[in-house]
């Protein structure tokens, strides 16, 4: 966004509150790698220029990637600045931060959609013998005590974290609810590269049948691995991981309850995975690439043990740990302006929030599917930076007016 | 295909469905309800139940009738048979809910169904329930479901309505996740 303000000479300032890239220096894992592949991260002017187009960059990568970018287009980029409030004011918004207050016309709120663990509340009933993590603060295995994990959710984060807590001795037990399966390589192509190429990343917001939902989709069960292996149930099972139910509740004695829906959770994201995998092979075969690929193939079906477990007692002191892997949410906290709903969430259409000037990046789904990739800034980017600079000309040719 | 998908009719009305999901998430308030029976004791193990009224929408509602539901013990538990075991009344719930919200969702989903039938089958070790041991639980160990359904629809459509019906259903939520119970004396 700044790039393309910059492009149209829209004399702006980008607030951070520590460094370029903070979430990604804070807030993630040690061992993470980005989900997509190399190639794939294409800021405009700004693509992969290295050796390793199919691989996928590490934690420290990324903020390098990303902190270069700011240097190449030199945003003017404000860091160690904590906003506190933006306000409506009489000539657009007030930002207030704690290195002073800011005028506005204009406000593109680029905060992340991943700020907030999401926690059920049930945690507070796990016994205080547990050391309770959240994805968020999770870094890496020596972190965590000695013995058996409890890893809550299957989605992106849950299944990586599960896999490298399990390899370090510490026995998982993955709690799985609604998660989205997928192949890291199909038919010798990145998942990445499929969805890149049929326009799946590229369908918008305005064109699907329930965008609602759509923004609520978990993220696709995919790591970026050096080996681009797939992280499935399967896999994780294979290596000895103990996969039962979403947990459903924790009594007031510590009895963690699973639901008994863990089979149904399975079947719909292998039902998932194989429409998915379906659009991708009538657009292969569409576009005249089937003879450039390998053939179409499905995984086999999703293992679940016949009686999963359906009640754990934490009291009795197995488990050590408890990694909640429940997804996250926006913190919009210091937004002061009336454009929340109810449930909390922003409302926009395709990233135009609804007060006049404001503007909303990185959100699952904001405009494309692609939208909350890296890969998807810049598309969206040129599309509000448009409509924003309209804006501005409307209500300058009405003041003038 | 538009001909042929207007054709579809599985007696589901989905326009109304639809209409009261968004008069429901407009008004939230009008989403609470309360579903209700009644039991009455007769003799040994049997007992007759009663579903009349029920509150939703903002306001009391009511059955076109009063339905009833006589449930007993068979013989071989030294009980006369006048009725299902409750237990049968939770396959009953249990089968008849997945099987209203299969016809729901094919409607929604343009498929056309011709047949549903669904054979319901709980396992249960009766030491729970006569307390001959301690670490058997009362009720079902596991419940199978087995639906034939013939539709106009591939497998995989198929397979994904019957997903579809136990994400939506509220008595597979009931069976498979735990629920509060408070039971007092008047």
């Amino acid at each position: 966004m700044s790039r393309c303000l910059s492009d149209r000479s829209i004399d702006h300032a980008v607030l951070e509150r520590g460094e370029v890239a903070h979430t990604w220096r804070t807030e993630r894992w040690d061992s993470l790698r980005l989900l997509t592949p190399n190639w794939q991260s294409r800021l405009p002017g700004f693509g992969y220029i290295g050796d390793d187009p199919d691989g996928y960059r590490t934690l420290a990568e990324v903020i390098e990637y990303i902190a270069s970018y700011a240097d190449a287009i030199s945003a003017p980029v404000i860091t160690h600045t904590t906003v506190w409030s933006v306000r409506n004011a009489d000539s657009g918004y007030l930002v207030r931060t704690d290195q002073g207050d800011w005028q506005c016309r204009a406000v593109v709120v680029a905060s992340g959609a991943c700020n907030i663990a999401d926690v059920p509340p049930f945690a507070s009933k796990v016994p205080r013998s547990i050391m309770q993590l959240t994805a968020q603060e999770y870094r890496n295995p020596d972190q965590l005590p000695c013995g058996s994990i409890l890893v809550v959710g299957a989605s992106s984060s849950g299944t990586q974290i599960a896999k490298e807590v399990h390899r370090s001795d510490r026995p998982v037990i993955l709690s799985v609810g609604e998660h989205i399966r997928a192949p890291r390589v199909y038919r010798g192509k990145d998942l990445e590269w499929w969805m890149d190429a049929a326009g799946l990343l590229d369908e918008r917001y305005d064109e699907v049948d329930n965008i609602a939902r759509a923004r609520r989709v978990p993220s696709l069960q995919l790591a970026g691995t050096p080996d681009r292996s797939t992280l499935d149930i399967n896999a994780l099972t294979a290596m000895g991981v103990k996969v039962v139910g979403r947990l459903a509740g924790i009594s007031e004695h510590g009895r963690a309850q699973f639901s008994g829906s863990l089979r149904n959770m399975c079947a719909l994201s292998d039902l998932k995975m194989g429409r998915l995998l379906d659009r991708i092979d009538e657009w292969a075969q569409r576009s005249g690439f089937d003879s450039a690929v390998g053939p179409p193939h499905r995984l086999p079906p999703t293992r679940v043990e016949p009686a999963p477990p359906l009640a754990m007692e934490l009291a009795s002191g197995e488990i050590k740990t408890i990694i909640w892997a429940t997804g996250y949410r926006p913190d919009y906290s210091w937004l002061e302006v009336p454009v929340l709903d109810s449930r909390g969430r922003i409302q926009h259409d395709g990233g135009v929030v609804s007060a006049p000037g404001m503007y909303l990046m990185g959100a699952q789904f904001l405009r494309r599917r692609k939208s909350a990739l890296i890969d998807g800034a810049g598309d969206d980017a040129r599309d509000l930076s448009a409509h924003l600079i309209s804006y501005l000309e409307s209500r300058l040719a009405r003041i003038r007016g | 295909m538009a001909e042929a998908r207007s054709s579809v009719n599985n007696g589901v009305n989905v326009a109304a469905l639809i209409a009261a999901r968004e008069a429901i998430t407009k008004a939230p308030a009008a989403a609470q309800f309360k579903w209700r029976a009644a039991c009455e004791w007769k003799d040994g193990t049997h007992s007759h139940s009663t579903v009349e009224s029920f509150y939703g929408l903002g306001q009391e509602q009511h059955h076109k009738k009063i339905f009833t539901f006589d449930a007993d013990h068979p013989q071989i538990f030294a009980s006369e048979d006048k009725g299902a075991t409750p237990v049968e009344y939770i396959l009953v719930g249990l089968a008849s809910c997945l099987t209203g919200a299969i016809a729901a969702v094919a409607q929604y989903r343009n498929i056309q169904l011709r047949s549903v039938i669904a054979t319901i089958e709980g396992d249960m070790d009766a030491r729970g329930i006569l307390g001959v041991d301690e670490d058997v639980r009362n009720g079902f160990g596991g419940i199978k479901v087995t639906y034939k359904i013939d539709a106009d629809a591939k497998r995989e459509d198929i397979e994904a309505l019957v997903a579809q019906s136990q994400k939506r259903s509220a008595v597979y939520d009931i069976v498979t996740n735990p629920t509060n119970v408070t039971v007092i004396v008047d």
